[in-house]
């Protein structure tokens, strides 16, 4: 493959890249003109064509998602944008949020044509305060330069943006608990049926779509379908569900390297490129004992692994969850899968909503285990208990509503089955864990 | 007709009907257990405690199975639905829940109110792992005494199935409840300075499934397997709600809500929850008692009611259009037919008329906005006119009179002197009579009261007979919709007070016993409105006596 040219991030590194004037400069809201230009069906279309997937975890495909939209609906429909970025170790919707915000907000105005949407809010999470100033300051600009409000870019197409600033809770950024939030609810995510697309905010037809993806459909309309689907990966011939991992991708480097960073590949690089091509290979010239595919629910791929292509389907080939957010996190030789599992599993503890049962008191008694075993009081049976415990919660064995407790069981389960002799030595040796636990946590 | 296939049994459900797994699966009389949701309440499926496995049977036989567990509260059941309530998957879900539950739950269930009749016990003995696996402490949570002045919180037992909140949001409409916390911290909690006070608020601890949110009227009162329940109905108002009276020992402890969905449904209001206290009221009339030589003594019934009767007759020979009965709102119909015909039987220039219904205010309507309005699809009624049985009465008096006189003609009647002679059966536990009414009731003749509350109006009695309250007598109320529900004796009275019914059977010297379920047979034959209670036994929804009669489903 030729030298690969970044486009999500292509601006960055420019001085005033949050700034409208210089957004233009570099063709910004040609895409969105063009757009304009074409009917609904046809932008719904053209992002169907491109392949593009959900770049919040789920890997849903977009376009097809935008379908479900019931047809004729009178509106109002809705556009969630879910900047609500808390998955551990995921940064990339923060600089795409800081540092070109107009991109951002271009591919909210193309995605609102093309559902026929006349009103999206963006979810920011509260921590992230400066994404949310640099979000409102890029929305004054445009409704100052009218490319929103009653007229956008003189069409008669309107569309309001606003912004919400969340209380800051992990659940928020599951897609129904997110609107939930923006109701001005608990966020407790709500059964399904009805889906969002057919009853979502206020009980309109709502499309939830990630920061990454909306700016992933700016650059499909500026530069076609077919430029997002020449990069990345094809569907797996063996597979039949698998719809094909295509288009660039931005990948978070965490942990245990010497350059964390985030970077954008195309999609389907592997976890040992990352870290030695972009992440400056495992700090303190130490070897990786474990890697994070994408953000912590997602489990862990053990060093035998890392060359597994980071796809949508590859982490999933190895027993992890899926590729979640790309946040890769690398974790040292040196490090204590044990500590690396009970600080995952108290975040999971602290943000479980509480709805489900299943959820609500099995992440709360596998950090109480694991706090035990830290402790020095672990038992070889507590293994198996923390394996059933989290065999039994989540939406794949169907005990809870939300995705929020498969991702606190797959780690638990992952990181024992690949690493439990490591887990036994510990327990036989009647160890005990020094604090501080790792940073990070809350 | 859909048929739905639970453990391969089939059920057949009617094409209008909109059923959940567990109740179709309840048709069959299979349980599938189940703690947040509930039929009033919206549905939330948190609990997860009823999980099944569920398909579908297609035309040519196969089923197609899903291959996760899902909640059966939230799966609603069509044509061809299979129903798998006891697989090994769905009995490993149910003990992992159970156990998830339990894990912070103290079960101190010997100090707990709610032991015998607790979601949690019965669960855990059905379904339940027997044991659990925590090693770790668990979380404690502070009590709440201060949900609101009925109410308290136990709040290490509660599991968070919401019914409370959902209950004062969608019912109530009051919202006073809230979660407060997140994950396994969570509780449940009031807004800060705002109790639950609500006058349904009570129905919260009813359909907390678990030992969490208790009355502390009833706290510590009695361990609830001691309780005989008995289904009556409550006499607070017109509504007329189904309720359970609770008794050991000939003391009531509590009244419960019966499910009744043509009465009043689900819940019942505090006010007639809680006011069942007059029935151990220190003001009970204990035995019947004659004036002699201008003092009120108390005698045998064996003297008292040949003195009744002999007073009535030398009044009703010498001038019958000079006495009249009042019969109160809170009479049964047997009492009022009883009466009614004994005094008809006797002259037909008796007149009848109609005791006074108090009302309070306007019907009052859940659930109700921020504001206090009700909105336009009320869910639960507690109505002004405060007497159970005024439809009962004047229907009776109808048969016998045509018309009914109201309360006010006939104390008009007295103050003229028009009437000098009064047969009163009273059983308002609240009534207040003023001066100017109780000035009438003193220049009467003979003033005979039948009531169960020591009250100035007893005091100026010639005769006064002692009877009983709705939880010591057999009878039968009409509400305002006119469904007839039977009231059923629960308790004995004081010694020597006797149901009103039976009183008036003595005196009316019919052979036998008083037994409501003749009684209302002979009634539904006389009386045409209320031929309804020809059937004798009412059952445990009661019957219409409106024009057509409504099927009773059970749910």
């Amino acid at each position: 493959m030729a030298q690969f040219e970044p486009t999500l991030l292509a601006r960055i590194h420019k001085p005033d890249s949050p700034a409208l004037a210089s957004y233009r400069a570099d063709g910004g809201y040609e895409a969105l003109k063009k757009a304009l230009g074409m009917a609904p069906v046809d932008v719904i279309n053209e992002v169907k064509n491109s392949g593009l997937r959900g770049r919040g975890g789920a890997g849903f495909p977009c376009g097809l998602k935008w379908t479900f939209l019931p047809k004729d609906h009178p509106g109002p429909i809705y556009l969630a944008v879910n900047a609500d970025e808390s998955e551990p170790a995921t940064f990339n919707n923060r600089i795409l949020m800081e540092k070109d915000p107009h991109q951002l907000l271009e591919g909210i105005a193309i995605a609102c044509h093309a559902i026929k949407s006349n009103s999206a809010y963006i979810y920011v999470r509260y921590e992230y305060g400066r994404s949310y100033r640099a979000m409102q300051a890029a929305i004054d600009e445009c409704y100052a330069n009218g490319i929103l409000g009653k007229s956008v870019l003189g069409s008669d197409f309107s569309l309001d943006i606003r912004l919400h600033r969340g209380a800051a809770a992990y659940i928020c950024g599951e897609e129904t608990g997110l609107i939930e939030s923006l109701e001005g609810k608990r966020a407790w995510p709500r059964i399904k049926p009805p889906f969002p697309a057919i009853e979502g905010l206020f009980r309109k037809p709502t499309i939830v779509n990630n920061v990454e993806t909306l700016c992933c459909v700016k650059q499909i309309l500026q530069r076609g379908g077919d430029w997002f689907k020449s990069m990345g990966v094809p569907p797996d011939p063996n597979n039949p569900r698998d719809a094909g991992s295509y288009g660039p991708k931005l990948y978070c480097i965490s942990g245990h390297v010497n350059n964390p960073c985030c970077v954008e590949l195309p999609m389907g690089i592997t976890a040992r490129q990352l870290i030695e091509e972009h992440g400056g290979g495992v700090w303190k010239g130490r070897q990786a004992k474990a890697v994070v595919p994408g953000g912590i629910s997602m489990g862990f791929m053990s060093a035998s692994e890392l060359d597994t292509p980071l796809d949508f389907n590859g982490p999933g080939k190895v027993g992890c969850l899926g590729l979640g957010t790309a946040a890769v996190t690398v974790i040292d030789d040196q490090t204590s899968m044990v500590d690396v599992l009970f600080n995952c599993a108290r975040f999971f503890a602290h943000e479980s909503c509480g709805q489900c049962t299943p959820c609500r008191e099995g992440t709360a008694w596998m950090h109480k285990i694991l706090n035990r075993v830290r402790a020095g009081h672990g038992e070889l049976r507590d293994l198996d208990l923390l394996v059933e415990v989290a065999s039994s919660m989540g939406i794949i064995p169907g005990t809870t509503i939300c995705g929020l407790s498969d991702g606190a069981a797959w780690p638990i389960k992952n990181a024992i089955k690949k690493f439990r002799s490591e887990f036994e030595d510990y327990i036989k040796s009647g160890r005990k864990s020094v604090d501080p636990i790792p940073a990070g946590a809350h | 007709m859909a048929t739905v296939y639970v453990n391969n049994e089939p059920v057949t459900i009617g094409d209008s009907e909109r059923l959940n797994c567990i109740q179709a699966a309840a048709r069959l009389n299979e349980e599938i257990p189940h703690y947040c949701w509930h039929p009033q309440l919206s549905v939330v499926a948190s609990c997860r405690m009823c999980l099944v496995e569920v398909g579908d049977k297609k035309p040519d036989g196969t089923i197609a199975m899903q291959p996760k567990l899902v909640p059966g509260c939230q799966t609603p059941v069509k044509d061809g639905t299979v129903i798998i309530t006891n697989s090994p998957k769905v009995k490993d879900a149910q003990k992992a829940t159970l156990e998830y539950l339990l894990l912070n739950h103290p079960l101190d269930c010997p100090v707990c109110d709610q032991a015998g009749e607790c979601g949690l016990q019965d669960y855990s003995y059905g379904y339940g792992r027997g044991y659990s696996r925590l090693q770790e402490p668990k979380n404690i949570k502070p009590d709440k005494d201060y949900i609101g002045d009925q109410i308290t919180l136990f709040t290490d037992r509660c599991i968070m199935c919401t019914r409370c909140v959902r209950f004062t949001r969608e019912i109530s409409g009051t919202a006073e409840m809230q979660v407060t916390s997140r994950g396994t911290h969570e509780e449940i909690d009031i807004f800060p300075g705002i109790p639950c006070n609500n006058k349904l608020a009570g129905n919260v601890v009813d359909i907390c499934p678990v030992g969490a949110l208790c009355s502390k009227d009833f706290l510590y009162q009695q361990r609830v397997w001691f309780l005989q329940n008995t289904k009556s109905v409550c006499p607070g108002c017109s509504t007329g709600c189904s309720i359970t009276v609770d008794q050991n020992k000939d003391v009531v402890h509590r009244l419960k809500p019966r499910v009744n969905p043509q009465a009043q449904g689900h819940f019942m209001c505090d006010e007639g929850r809680f006011g069942w206290k007059y029935i151990h009221s220190d003001k009970r009339l204990q035995m019947p008692e004659l004036r002699q030589k201008g003092t009120l003594a108390s005698r045998d019934w064996d003297v008292i009611l040949p003195a009744v009767r002999k007073a009535l007759d030398d009044r009703v020979s010498s001038q019958p259009h000079a006495v009249a009965a009042i019969i109160s709102p809170w009479a049964t119909v047997e009492e009022a037919y009883l009466l009614c015909s004994y005094l008809k039987k006797m002259s037909e220039h008796v007149s009848l008329a109609i005791g006074p219904t108090r009302t309070v205010g306007e019907d009052d309507h859940y659930p109700k906005d921020v504001r206090g309005n009700a909105d336009g699809n009320p869910k639960f009624t507690i109505r002004a006119e405060k007497a159970p049985n005024r439809a009962g009465v004047e229907r009776v008096l109808q048969h016998f009179q045509g018309d009914v006189v109201p309360y006010a003609d006939v104390l008009s009647a007295i103050q003229s002197g028009a009437i000098d002679t009064v047969y009163l059966v009273g059983g308002d536990p609240e009534a207040t009579w003023n001066d100017s009414d109780l000035a009438a009731f003193k220049s009467l003749k003979l003033l005979i009261v039948q009531d169960l509350l020591a009250s100035p109006l007893t005091q100026a009695a010639q005769i006064v007979l002692a009877g009983t309250s709705f939880a010591e007598k057999d009878g039968t109320f009409v509400n305002h919709s006119g469904l007839a529900q039977a009231v059923r004796r629960s308790i004995h009275g004081p010694d020597d007070a006797r149901p009103d019914g039976r009183i008036l059977w003595d005196l009316a010297e019919r052979r036998g016993l008083f037994n409501a379920n003749n009684l209302r047979k002979e009634i539904g034959q006389t009386i045409p409105s209320l031929a309804a209670l020809s059937c004798g036994d009412l059952g445990e929804f009661g019957v219409s006596t409106a024009a057509q009669p409504e099927p009773v489903a059970a749910t």
